[in-house]
């Protein structure tokens, strides 16, 4: 289920470290990183495809800003206990659901609802919330004060555990 | 980025011509759409873009690095899934806050190590009286609750109230942003269970 701190070589780890913030985006994105690390553009290569298969990465590309990439709004239910997953599958199956949690509290399913744009947004709150019956609570970011979603991995630390 | 450089845009119609609100146009959507899941992993992952979109590598660089430029696209990174290395207790700390305060003390949250996301929301009397929520991650909840309490402490006497809610499943998580963002896209049938 989890990897474990020591399958990951200097070479791994500074792969995590230095690209979680950004690739160069160039022509040949794979062949700059390989000449900062002092290796060759197959073995990056390789590395990154491996780093994914095992789902340490869980992908390499764009990190899109939700809120310039369309609209998204963070929405809840309370729903009865024992029927949670029904209703999930319910909330999964809606158009523009990214995100679908279920969490321990009397509002016991998170979900993210996407859209191209925000009236959009609330046509398919609407209609899920037609088809779930119960009221959907409404969440939007009114204000972000951390931009920045990568943080440093403790690697000698997770070794230790 | 003139529609003169760009031959595959005379294929499409007028219509899908117009940029969105958020600046994209149907070219740069396309793009969107197709490297949202990752990037192909080979030595010219543009021009493998390219092939699939229907235009040169060049130009889906080039639209990439101007996405970037105006800050739809953050960063081209490599992205860590931090459960798999054993962060495993998630918790959305959610606090309610005296609206006089919150803006400053959101700042500071949001620099206390362990917190990923930051952000203020809308209360809703009498159900949901929290408007401020701080991701927490850690490797046990004993970690995310140490976390909390530094928190707690920061925010002092402006925080009326707090919960911790952890997440006890994942019942769908997708990168995906615009896939089906039609208008009107269909509902997809949930999966029948065996």
């Amino acid at each position: 289920m989890h990897c474990q701190a020591r399958d990951f070589d200097t070479l791994d780890r500074r792969l995590i470290d230095s690209y979680q913030r950004g690739l160069p985006v160039c022509t040949r994105p794979f062949h700059s990183v390989a000449e900062r690390l002092g290796t060759s553009e197959a073995e990056v290569i390789s590395r990154l495809e491996r780093l994914q298969s095992l789902g340490v990465l869980s992908r390499v590309g764009p990190v899109f800003d939700h809120a310039r990439a369309g609209a998204s709004l963070l929405a809840a239910v309370a729903v009865p206990e024992v029927e949670r997953d029904a209703f999930a599958e319910l909330i999964n199956a809606a158009p523009g659901v990214n995100h679908n949690y279920a969490r321990e509290h009397d509002f016991n399913l998170w979900f993210v609802m996407t859209a191209p744009d925000e009236p959009e947004l609330e046509a398919r709150l609407a209609a899920l919330e037609a088809r779930l019956g119960v009221p959907i609570l409404r969440l939007p970011m009114l204000e972000g004060f951390h931009i920045d979603l990568s943080f440093p991995i403790p690697w000698a630390e997770l070794e230790r555990t | 980025m003139s529609v003169s450089t760009c031959p595959s845009r005379s294929a499409l119609n007028r219509d899908e011509q117009h940029r969105d609100a958020q600046g994209l146009d149907a070219a740069d959507r396309a793009i969107v759409l197709a490297t949202q899941a990752g990037l192909p992993l080979v030595p010219d992952p543009w021009g493998a873009v390219g092939r699939e979109v229907g235009m040169s590598g060049a130009e889906v660089l080039e639209r990439m690095q101007a996405m970037q430029a105006r800050g739809v696209v953050r960063r081209v990174a490599a992205v860590p899934n931090h459960y798999r290395l054993g962060y495993v207790a998630n918790g959305m700390t959610v606090w309610d806050v005296d609206d006089a305060h919150v803006a400053r003390l959101g700042r500071e949250v949001a620099a206390i190590e362990g917190v990923s996301h930051c952000y203020r929301r809308p209360r809703h009397l009498p159900h949901w009286p929290y408007n401020l929520f701080a991701m927490l991650h850690g490797r046990s909840r004993e970690e995310v609750e140490r976390q909390a309490a530094v928190l707690c402490e920061r925010l002092g006497e402006a925080c009326r109230d707090h919960r911790i809610l952890y997440s006890s499943r994942i019942l769908k998580k997708t990168g995906l942003r615009l896939a089906g963002s039609r208008p009107g896209a269909a509902w997809t049938e949930p999966e029948r269970r065996g």
